[in-house]
């Protein structure tokens, strides 16, 4: 069980004021809050040991080496990855897929192969596969989602049955329909950033690796990876993204965790110093891994950040975190189905606890997302409007905006009473 | 809420001038993708005067609320008096004190001006 009110006195910024009420965070799908622990490793690392690291045998750049590969070693710990090599420190999840793009994909991509992502999609995980498919002449083909939000695996999963179609010139359809052995890639979320569908990346991997032995899986775990305990090794992935961000840590830094076998065949991403062994004129060797994907001077303090912000949520445990997320969730569903009952919101996304992240997505009747949104920030609450990043996914709900509140270890019931609230509120002002 | 006022929560539900113009002399869109909102503006002219002004399409209860103020506006207007219109123009008219996210939903409808204006510049 969560120590809620001991979690947020570590939170200076939960203590903030919005239009003269306590602010109430619900935001977290698109940046999470800092513990004190976190600012203060970051500022420490400034205070006492900063210096450019794997260069030079000073004093100032042994401890920032030992300590960004010791967050290095934390990251490898924290999702259950066995070598080290196999942790390659990024920007964030974008630049991640974005490095397996260009540093597998180009090879790897050829004209008249399958390249398969879903409706779930983070633009991230949809924008980048697709110019890749389009500029190779590959073909892109998209998991369909059934009216909750999950994804559609198998053509036939109880009472219905699932065809493929044509939407905009893409095959979209069931998982099982759109592979075969030309696919080459399957990128897919773990968690829906906008319904906070939990995908059950198992099952999609049994299937990969039976109907289309020669597909790599991505698996874009920027909302799940904060949420949920991860074991890679388990998970049975060729390659894991996330934020540092999204999970107690600073911006500018991210993960790319991939299986040695793939990293090591790898060109290069980013050329420059520390991704280099030895350079002449005419030609250079690549360093070893992990060092090969992490060209220039890293974000120091941002590793060092993740570290902390890592070491904080093992404190709390994962499981924890997600127990209390559902918590959360348990106590919030069925406000929402009562608002939709009154026909007050249209609320998105599944109605099972277990299926779902701590992710409410709706939209006020009659108002639009961003007014609705307005409203509530003006009682002091923090939610996010718009299409997400996952325009299509957005269309398809048939609308063009959402609200969504989304939560974290350090949001509490009273929190989402006053969301429900802040929701008729919404309604007063608009004189609906 | 000052933002949403008596006025603006008007102009939203009840628009001015919305609809279909059917000999419309000049038409132009613009949208906000971040946030849904898109608007077509059309004009009919008669030698340099805005004898009818209507605009169609959906979106936040700022940009509707915008679009409806400004197209009773420029009703009975010169070109030459509409040129002038810039962007204090719109945050007057709409008198809403709005954070730098939701300026640009106040400013849609004048951009469609400003794109209809440039048509009939060729």
């Amino acid at each position: 069980m969560l120590n809620v009110e001991k979690i947020r006195k570590d939170f200076p910024i939960l203590s903030r004021k919005i239009h003269g009420k306590p602010l109430v965070y619900v935001d977290n799908a698109a940046t999470t809050q800092k513990p004190r622990q976190v600012i203060s490793a970051i500022g420490e690392y400034y205070e006492s040991h900063n210096a450019n690291v794997h260069r030079g045998v000073h004093t100032l750049s042994t401890e920032a080496t030992d300590m960004v590969e010791e967050a290095r070693d934390k990251v490898c710990k924290f999702i259950g990855a066995s070598n080290r090599e196999e942790v390659i420190f990024v920007r964030n999840a974008t630049e991640a897929i974005n490095l397996v793009l260009y540093a597998w994909g180009e090879e790897h991509i050829n004209r008249g192969d399958g390249v398969v992502t879903t409706l779930l999609e983070h633009h991230s995980n949809l924008v980048s596969w697709q110019q890749l498919a389009k500029k190779k002449q590959a073909v892109l083909k998209v998991v369909d989602i059934d009216k909750e939000g999950r994804l559609v695996l198998k053509k036939n999963d109880g009472r219905i049955s699932h065809g493929i179609r044509r939407e905009e010139q893409v095959l979209i359809g069931p998982l099982e329909l759109l592979l075969d052995k030309r696919v080459k890639l399957v990128a897919v979320t773990a968690a829906s950033n906008v319904l906070g569908t939990i995908v059950a990346i198992r099952k999609v991997v049994k299937l990969v690796r039976k109907q289309a032995p020669k597909a790599i899986v991505l698996v874009d775990g920027a909302q799940s990876v904060p949420h949920m305990p991860v074991e890679v090794q388990k998970m049975g992935v060729d390659f894991l993204v996330f934020s540092g961000h999204k999970m107690l840590g600073p911006t500018g830094i991210g993960i790319l965790w991939g299986r040695k076998e793939l990293l090591d065949k790898m060109s290069p991403f980013l050329f420059g110093g520390e991704m280099i062994s030895e350079v002449r004129l005419s030609d250079t060797i690549w360093n070893r891994l992990p060092w090969k994907f992490e060209a220039g001077t890293p974000n120091m303090a941002g590793m060092i950040g993740l570290g902390a912000a890592i070491d904080y949520l093992s404190s709390v445990g994962l499981e924890n975190i997600r127990e209390h997320e559902k918590n959360l969730l348990s106590y919030a569903l069925p406000r929402m189905e009562e608002l939709e009952g009154e026909g007050i919101i249209e609320f998105y996304g599944v109605r099972n606890v277990d299926e779902r992240l701590g992710v409410l997505t709706f939209n006020v009747t009659g108002v639009h997302a961003h007014d609705a949104a307005q409203v509530l920030d003006s009682e002091g609450i923090a939610v996010r409007s718009g299409h997400h990043c996952a325009m299509p996914l957005t269309k398809r709900l048939g609308t063009v905006a959402t609200v969504r509140a989304s939560f974290y270890l350090y949001n509490t019931q009273e929190e989402i009473g006053r969301l429900v609230e802040g929701i008729q509120r919404v309604k007063q002002v608009f004189r609906i | 809420m000052d933002i949403y006022r008596e006025e603006i929560l008007d102009h939203y539900k009840n628009p001015r001038n919305f609809g279909e113009l059917a000999d419309a002399t000049y038409k132009a869109r613009e949208a906000n993708t971040s946030c849904g909102d898109l608007i077509e503006l059309q004009l009919k002219l008669d030698d340099s005067v805005i004898s009818e002004a209507r605009f169609k399409g959906v979106g936040c209860a700022l940009s509707i609320a915008a679009s409806s103020m400004l197209t009773e506006e420029i009703k009975g207007k010169k070109v030459s008096e509409i040129i002038k219109l810039d962007e204090k123009f719109m945050f007057d008219l709409v008198k809403i004190d709005v954070s730098s996210m939701r300026k640009k939903c106040i400013l849609l409808p004048l951009r469609a001006l400003e794109r209809a204006l440039s048509k009939m510049n060729r």
